[in-house]
């Protein structure tokens, strides 16, 4: 399935995201995630399932003023 | 002064941007001792998890973090950023961003209080980044905020406090109100007027991280605001346009 994740197309085969972000290699990172511009909660992720051709956000604490 | 039901240790509040090092970067804030440091959230490489180093080095400062939605142009995507912070960091308050003009970086007031709105029915603390305009402000107020933080110059500028009269109208309209000066500081003096005019805080980025001693400057800076917490509190004197001799003139010889 090609999906974008931080605007690169990438390939997964999982579709549940909370095994996409494993997949992709994010292991239990502290991430959070949208999905086609929608805030998923970390807690709905096992039930989430991505579409071909989706957009995935997954961001990380950063600096900030 | 209390933020939201909380009182901070100090009334001074740290960016984490643009240090040449995280090692200067908790320096800094060791030097500074601020009652939170801001935080953001960008895009996670799989490869590189740069924000996990980051995070475990806010952690470990044991300072309260007040995450931004900082690059917001928009409501929905202000929106997004904030339920994705409360979830990274923890935490229900949010500085709200959302940017109208690209140059000035000034807020888009009317974004910001539709995505006020919607946050705080969400039941987040929002410390919305706003100008002084007194009509922006009463409905960020009723849209639920309970802080305002308008800027005193563009963020980065280091112009310091553009519209005094502005800001000391916002500050006698809102006097039970905590305001933070967010942007716009460049110099400890700077930050030392926005207390004496009678603000309850100030947030303070770039002027210490790019000076050419972040450390040194933090320590300044944290004396500057102490300065000026306790000169609002002693009350200051009146300006006078002409002048009147401090030494007494009773007594004085005459001699010419």
């Amino acid at each position: 399935m090609h999906i974008t994740v931080n605007d690169e197309a990438r390939d997964v085969t999982a579709d549940a995201l909370d095994a996409i972000l494993l997949e992709l290699g994010y292991g239990n990172s502290k991430v959070a995630t949208a999905l086609d511009g929608a805030f998923v909660p970390a807690a709905r992720r096992a039930q989430t399932r991505v579409a071909d051709g989706a957009r995935l956000e997954i961001l990380a604490p950063m600096q900030g003023g | 002064m209390q933020f939201y039901g909380e009182t901070l240790s100090s009334r001074l509040m740290l960016g984490t941007a643009q240090y040449d090092s995280p090692a200067i970067l908790a320096d800094s804030v060791r030097a500074a001792a601020p009652g939170v440091v801001t935080v953001s959230l960008r895009r996670e490489s799989a490869n590189k998890l740069a924000g996990q180093a980051f995070w475990s080095l806010v952690s470990d400062m044991g300072v309260p973090v007040l995450p931004n939605t900082a690059g917001c142009h928009g409501v929905r995507e202000a929106v997004t950023t904030a339920q994705m912070a409360r979830e990274v960091f923890g935490t229900d308050w949010i500085k709200l961003e959302v940017i109208g003009e690209a140059d000035t970086l000034q807020p888009d007031v009317f974004g910001l209080v539709e995505a006020a709105r919607i946050l705080t029915d969400d039941g987040f603390k929002v410390f919305p980044y706003c100008t002084e305009d007194l009509v922006a402000a009463e409905r960020l107020l009723r849209a639920g905020c309970e802080v305002l933080m308008p800027w005193g110059a563009p963020i980065g500028s280091g112009k310091g406090l553009n519209n005094v009269f502005g800001l000391r109208a916002l500050r006698a309209h809102f006097p039970d109100t905590p305001l933070v000066i967010d942007a716009g500081i460049g110099r400890p003096s700077h930050a030392t007027m926005a207390f004496e005019l009678g603000y309850d805080a100030v947030l303070i980025n770039t002027a210490v991280a790019k000076s050419g001693d972040p450390v040194g400057m933090a320590h300044a800076f944290r004396l500057a605001c102490e300065a000026g917490l306790l000169a609002h509190a002693a009350d200051l004197m009146e300006e006078r346009d002409m002048a009147v001799p401090s030494t007494p003139v009773l007594g004085r010889a005459v001699l010419a």
